[in-house]
């Protein structure tokens, strides 16, 4: 005869306002094989759940019913308190008498009948379970970042530094990301490559970290711990074992490219590196602007190369690498010319946006740091800064603050001040949202020092006019309507998240919300991790944010997937489908309902049978469900069991 | 109440509305779709009016009837006299585009209709900055100001126009008042120059035949 006790809570008024606790309780103490039931305020608290221990102890009993709020509420913290009293935790079943009960039903009598009902079939259900051991599964110790940013760098060095390798791939030819666009970084305005510049070194350098530039994440398939990863790599055109990085190819060659790094602002050629500062510092050849293959006779990049490095006949390579723990990186774009029409963006040359004005300021970039205006190269001497362009406008644009405008515009404007002394700025805004260490006080250096004038209100159409630009705006504050003419104007466009950003969500398996960021597990509380477990995110591949966020954010996502990759052994819900493989026909139906991939045949010596991986089942149910034969079973959910809770509360 | 009124006479001809007027388009269409959607409003509107009618009719501006059932083909097969090499600006205004989401008439920074006409009937559209701007017709009726008229037709002929062609008779009126020089037309004229008729210019409105003449644009037709 099974020993069961039933523990019935009050949940303050939560429950008993409504249900009868004392009457279920006795109910249940008439239930054949239950010895033991009681009620208290709450079991949730300490003393409740050791009163639940105790009669585990003293009553020597195998099986619990907690009849209390959902399972996904305190399960756990009653399985736990069972196994203390040294009962196996998934001999405790939850019987849901408030959501399911007394929050849903007004009504004392029949609510208390309803209650008695649930704890019966509970009851039923528990005398029929076994006891289960968490599974375990091992854990590979090595990591992959996805995106060589800042973020992915940060992650990647973290993850390092505490004796993990790490494999970093990235899609460019080179480490750095958008921060090796940016000339100047707010608030401090520290050089930004002089400050990412020694971190590519490190990581570069570092004796457990592999870099995978010109690659992509094609393929991945396994499960927390146990990720195994198909990356592309394509050709470089370029041997980069060879390759000494003179870089007289890229001197010499004669086909100029526009680099997507220059961002429209200048050129680059068709072998080479996007940036001086490079890692790896290693060429590649860009195939559409290459004379060699348009099918001209060229190969200069070829006969100058002294150590014959250059090779036409590279192909992609894949490799597959294994993988405890993935974190994702892509990081942003912004958003394209075609959307802002009415600003003459993509028609106007003098009309750029931010990161465009990055590359002028920057001192590597393809004026030397000298802000000129792209149609004449004049320096411009009034400048006109628009914010919000297509962000914080649902109708035309998107929804969501960018975040990131206010401080670089603010920086823009004091930088374009600091070079040209009698220029005049104007930042058009909404509002100035400047929440940071520093932030508020820059801009007001900005206002103050820099004599930038802001003007609230929204910029209606930017046109040209004598060979200037005409900006018409309104200044909401003072109620009058603003015509500037400007010889640049700069736009803070939105920020997006990186091109192809979806594809690879898929190819995750993890979540994206409607502009195509990736979803964190919980906005509060798990921000770094998402749905899936074992693949965690890093910088503005999950929301627009700052550089100091996403090294903050980075090195959090880094903590969290060295929380997983020390531990050796993940410990694993036992709750999953397994296969009688007596019974099993093979017909594998259940491979095909499976939404995880978990099932996969499994050849015996005269037949094949299905076959559950442990590690990738979530315990769905549905391949119980369709199963023929009644091979497949569930644990914690047998036929059997469901069969019993469904008679208890019919009889 | 009164576009509810035409809208209803026209739905007892069992007929659709057309307007030449990008002032009377912006409201008939807004007013259609607001008696459609808005039940309350068009309940309302059919008490006080005692004329049942709940938005079954469209309402289109003869630009679009041209565009989508002569179709700019049939257009140009009918030109008798094309308009070779002269540059007209579209004056677009300010109430045949917007709001863009009521309207959906065209793109509201790029609208391509009168461009699509004007090359149809030979002549070279020239697009210009404030081509979508309004015309301050409202204040000038009254006031007898020009200036945002004036900045309009600066603007078109700083982009090399000839001549000036509109989609809206209050904005002919207003712009053509404004006299800086620049002849205006309204649309429906160049197309029946165009299409080899006399064409009607009432007076002292702009009369842009002189010009034609002197391109050699406004030969005999047999």
């Amino acid at each position: 005869m099974p020993r069961i006790g039933a523990f019935i809570c009050h949940c303050g008024l939560n429950i008993a306002a409504t249900v009868d606790v004392e009457r279920v309780a006795a109910r249940a103490r008439a239930i054949p094989g239950v010895v033991h039931a009681e009620t208290y305020k709450y079991f949730c608290s300490q003393p409740g759940q050791e009163k639940i221990a105790e009669a585990i102890r003293s009553s020597r009993l195998d099986g619990v019913v907690v009849a209390a709020c959902s399972p996904s509420m305190h399960e756990a913290t009653f399985r736990e308190a069972a196994a203390l009293a040294g009962l196996n935790p998934y001999l405790v079943q939850i019987a849901n008498i408030r959501e399911q009960c007394s929050w849903v039903h007004s009504d004392r009598e029949t609510a208390t009948v309803k209650a008695a009902a649930l704890v019966a079939a509970m009851v039923a259900k528990v005398r029929r379970d076994q006891p289960l051991e968490p599974i375990r599964l091992p854990v590979n110790p090595r990591a992959l970042v996805i995106g060589g940013g800042v973020a992915g760098m940060q992650a990647a060095w973290d993850i390092a530094e505490a004796g993990h390798a790490v494999v970093v791939v990235e899609r460019e030819p080179n480490l750095g990301g958008r921060m090796a666009q940016l000339s100047e970084t707010f608030p401090t305005l520290d050089c930004a490559s002089c400050i990412l510049t020694p971190r590519t070194a490190e990581v570069a350098r570092h004796p457990r970290i592999e870099l995978l530039t010109w690659s992509e994440v094609r393929e991945v398939s396994g499960y927390v711990g146990n990720f195994s990863v198909k990356i592309a790599r394509r050709p470089a055109f370029v041997d980069w074992d060879r390759c000494i990085g003179c870089m007289l190819c890229q001197d010499k060659c004669p086909a100029p490219a526009p680099i997507a790094f220059e961002h429209g602002m200048g050129m680059g050629k068709a072998i080479g590196v996007s940036f001086p500062q490079a890692v790896p510092n290693r060429p590649v050849i860009r195939r559409e602007y290459c004379r060699r293959f348009q099918g001209r006779k060229c190969q200069v990049c070829a006969k100058v190369c002294p150590v014959g490095a250059v090779d036409f006949e590279q192909a992609e390579s894949c490799r597959e690498e294994k993988v405890g723990a993935i974190v994702v990186a892509t990081g942003f774009d912004v958003m394209p010319a075609a959307h802002f029409g009415e600003y003459g963006y993509g028609e106007y040359p003098d009309v750029i946006d931010s990161l465009a004005f990055e590359r002028l300021n920057s001192s590597s970039g393809p004026t030397g740091g000298v802000i000129r205006r792209p149609s004449d190269g004049r320096i411009p001497r009034e400048v006109v800064f628009i914010q919000c362009a297509g962000s914080r406008d649902p109708d035309r644009g998107k929804p969501y603050c960018s975040k990131i405008c206010c401080m670089y515009t603010a920086k823009h404007a004091f930088l374009y001040r600091q070079k040209v002394p009698d220029g005049q700025a104007y930042v058009f805004y909404m509002d100035i949202r400047a929440g940071g260490k520093g932030y508020e006080e820059f801009v007001q250096r900005t206002v103050e020092q820099a004599g930038a004038m802001y003007l609230r209100g929204r910029v209606a159409r930017v046109y040209p006019e004598d060979g200037r630009l005409l900006v018409e705006g309104v200044d909401t504050l003072a109620g009058t309507k603003v015509e500037v003419a400007a010889d640049l104007v700069v736009l803070a466009t939105a920020v997006l998240p990186r091109e192809g950003a979806r594809d690879l969500a898929r190819t995750l398996k993890i979540a994206a919300d409607e502009h195509g960021f990736y979803s964190e597990a919980h906005p509060k509380l798990r921000p770094v991790e998402t749905m899936t477990r074992g693949i965690f995110l890093a910088g503005a591949a999950q929301a627009p944010r700052d550089i100091a966020e996403t090294v903050a954010q980075a090195s959090a996502a880094a903590a969290k997937a060295l929380g997983l990759l020390t531990r050796g052994e993940l410990a694993a819900d036992p709750l999953v489908a397994e296969v009688d493989e007596a019974r099993c026909s093979g017909c594998l139906v259940c491979r095909h309902v499976c939404p995880y991939q978990a099932i996969e045949p499994r050849e015996l010596a005269a037949r094949k049978v299905a076959s559950v991986n442990p590690g990738l089942c979530q315990g769905c149910g549905a391949c119980a469900a369709i199963c023929r034969s009644g091979a497949m079973g569930l644990h914690g959910f047998s036929d059997k069991q469901v069969l019993a809770e469904v008679g208890a509360i019919c009889l | 109440m009164s576009p509810y009124r035409a809208l209803a006479a026209a739905h007892r001809l069992e007929s659709d509305l057309v307007t030449l007027c990008s002032g009377c388009l912006n409201v008939l269409r807004r007013t259609n779709r607001r008696v459609a959607s808005d039940l309350e409003l068009g309940e309302k509107l059919r008490a006080a009016v005692e004329l049942d009618y709940r938005g079954e009719r469209r309402v289109r501006h003869l630009l679009e009837v041209l565009r989508d059932d002569v179709t700019w083909a049939e257009v140009r097969a009918q030109v008798a006299r094309p308009l070779t090499g002269l540059k007209v600006a579209a004056y677009y205004g300010c109430l045949l585009l917007r709001p863009e989401r009521e309207m959906e008439f065209d793109d509201p920074e790029s609208p391509s209709i009168l461009h699509d006409l004007l090359r149809a009937l030979g002549a070279e559209p020239v697009s210009y900055p404030l081509q979508a701007d309004c015309c301050g017709a409202f204040v000038s009726l009254r006031d007898d100001r020009f200036e945002a008229a004036g900045r309009v037709l600066k603007s078109a002929a700083a982009a090399g126009a000839d001549l000036v062609v509109t989609s809206c008779p209050s904005c002919n009126y207003n712009l053509d008042r404004a006299r800086t020089g620049l002849p205006v037309v309204y649309f429906t004229q160049l197309l029946a120059i165009a299409l080899g008729l006399d064409g009607h210019f009432g007076e002292g409105m702009s009369d842009p035949r002189p010009l034609l003449r002197a391109r050699s644009l406004l030969s005999e037709v047999s």
